[in-house]
């Protein structure tokens, strides 16, 4: 049957709210997960630059001490002009991309126009807080947002928290278990006005430099050819790099560490 | 105690359907036509908010003429109904021909028990990968049915207008050529439809997510069909034209 509701009843471009009317929104969660059984998806950055965001996100995800995977990709474009990367429990924070993505497609095209950037960062924010009792128990999902504002023509970013706190960055944002090293590479990195190369650059090697200290993010795997996954948000939309460029990036830096270390081939 | 007055059946079904298609033929018309790269939608809608042709899905768009709340309440419908199929299964899984049964239920339905019939006539287009795979399904206001090939018109003038699209329709034909089909046979003999009396839409068959894209403002313009020679520059319409972009006739496109 086609989903039809009374004026009074009606949930309007809100696809959350039509999800629950149907009766497909997941039952609420209440016990406690043991984090060793749960897989976590780790490190993400975004950088602001010149001409919008770079959003970087490694590609391992963890249980435990094990890898469970290393190819999963944590940055999903969320509309042409906007993009989210994930950290946390890996399950819950794919099917809340998913379930934002289609918010806002579902709003664009019941309402006919685009929900303003601002409008999307909130939104992922009440998605976050309706998730706090999961992530009580152990389920946490800390996304981060960055998308091209059209109407002021700037990148913006946008960090949060698990309670659905929302915050806005002016530079840059990382979440993940290795956050705490990516952000401080970042941060020495980072100037005003980067160009899309040294933003690019830059979110490489923070990854890099997570991978290196936290044994749950991953650092390029030239053997399998596993990059991290890299995307650019600007007024030409979400783009997402080739694993060419980014295997020449990889080996670019990794050549310069090696130059600093001495070592020669 | 009042009785009530016994009507045959057919003469109560009789006149409800003349009543829905006196209400749908106030309104223009719109047409469809399958060319090379896609589905060509093409409106008269002197109204630049109020839509008669919109995306549903990745590769599904809809149309419809007549009564704009009560098209608009079905493609609202649709959207929730594909939206909420592709999050349940997989966004494969959408497809038009469901959608166009589950419309030609809800319109019969509406038809033979409600108080009154839904004065709309709708589309349903899916692009298929190549021009084989197109889907155009035409529903009426009683939830007929139909299955069209290559093109297909919806409205008050249609019996006209599909004359003059069929002399016109060619397969396989470019963007400039369906766009010129479509407008000539809209606008008839007598008329020119500019920019602003047309809403146009195509569903890109080369775009693998969402195929749906507004056709507007200046790539509009660059695709209409060039006046016939005698004006030099494109002259504000005969008054016919501004009666129809009036706001009263504005605020309900139908």
């Amino acid at each position: 049957m086609l989903p039809s509701f009374s004026p009074a009843d009606d949930p309007g471009p809100d696809f959350g709210a039509l999800v629950r009317r149907v009766g497909l929104a997941a039952p609420p969660v209440d016990v406690s997960a043991d984090p060793n059984a749960i897989t976590h998806g780790t490190t993400c950055i975004a950088v602001r630059y010149a001409d919008g965001v770079v959003m970087a996100g490694d590609r391992r995800a963890t249980s435990g001490n094990w890898i469970s995977h290393r190819t999963i990709e944590k940055v999903f474009p969320a509309d042409r002009y906007s993009g989210v990367a994930i950290a946390g429990a890996a399950g819950p924070a794919v099917e809340m991309v998913r379930l934002f993505q289609l918010q806002l497609e579902h709003y664009e095209k019941v309402e006919g126009s685009h929900l303003s950037l601002e409008g999307k960062a909130n939104q992922l924010s009440q998605m976050i807080r309706n998730h706090l009792p999961a992530a009580m128990s152990g389920m946490a999902v800390v996304p981060i947002f960055a998308g091209y504002d059209l109407k002021r023509g700037v990148g913006r970013l946008f960090q949060y928290d698990i309670t659905g706190g929302r915050y806005e960055e002016s530079d840059y944002a990382a979440t993940g278990s290795g956050s705490m090293h990516a952000a401080t590479v970042t941060k020495l990195g980072f100037r005003p006005g980067l160009t899309r190369d040294e933003a690019v650059d830059l979110a490489i090697h923070a990854l890099w430099q997570a991978a290196d200290e936290d044994s749950a993010t991953g650092g390029p795997d030239l053997i399998r050819k596993i990059f991290p996954v890299i995307a650019t948000i600007t007024a030409q939309g979400f783009q997402r790099l080739g694993d060419e460029e980014l295997e020449e990036r990889s080996r670019a830096l990794i050549s310069e560490i090696e130059e600093r270390r001495g070592v020669t081939s | 105690m009042s009785m009530p007055f016994y009507v045959a059946p057919e003469q109560m079904m009789k006149d409800r359907a003349d009543y829905a298609r006196k209400g749908i033929a106030r309104g223009r018309s719109l047409v469809a036509v399958a060319f090379a790269d896609g589905i060509l939608l093409c409106a008269e809608n002197p109204s630049r908010m109020l839509r008669k042709i919109s995306e549903i899905y990745d590769r599904i768009g809809f149309a419809g003429v007549g009564k704009y709340n009560e098209f608009d309440q079905l493609r609202i419908a649709g959207v929730r109904h594909a939206d909420l199929k592709g999050f349940s299964f997989s966004r494969e899984d959408v497809d038009a021909r469901s959608l166009a049964n589950q419309y030609a239920q809800m319109l019969g339905q509406v038809f033979t028990h409600e108080m009154k019939p839904m004065e709309v006539e709708i589309l349903v287009a899916e692009v298929g990968k190549d021009l084989d795979g197109d889907q155009l399904f035409h529903i009426q206001y009683d939830g007929t049915l139909v299955d069209e090939q290559g093109f297909t018109v919806l409205g008050g003038d249609a019996e006209a207008i599909r004359g003059r699209l069929s002399q016109a329709f060619e397969v396989g034909a470019s963007l400039d050529g369906a766009v010129a089909a479509a407008v000539n046979a809209l606008a008839g003999q007598d008329r020119r439809l500019g920019n602003a009396d047309l809403e146009v839409a195509v569903l890109d068959r080369g775009v693998d997510h969402r195929a749906f894209r507004r056709i507007v403002d200046d790539e509009l313009e660059a695709l209409l069909p060039s006046e016939p020679a005698t004006k030099p520059e494109p002259e504000p319409e005969p008054a016919s034209t501004d009666v129809e972009s009036a706001p009263e006739s504005a605020a309900d496109p139908s």
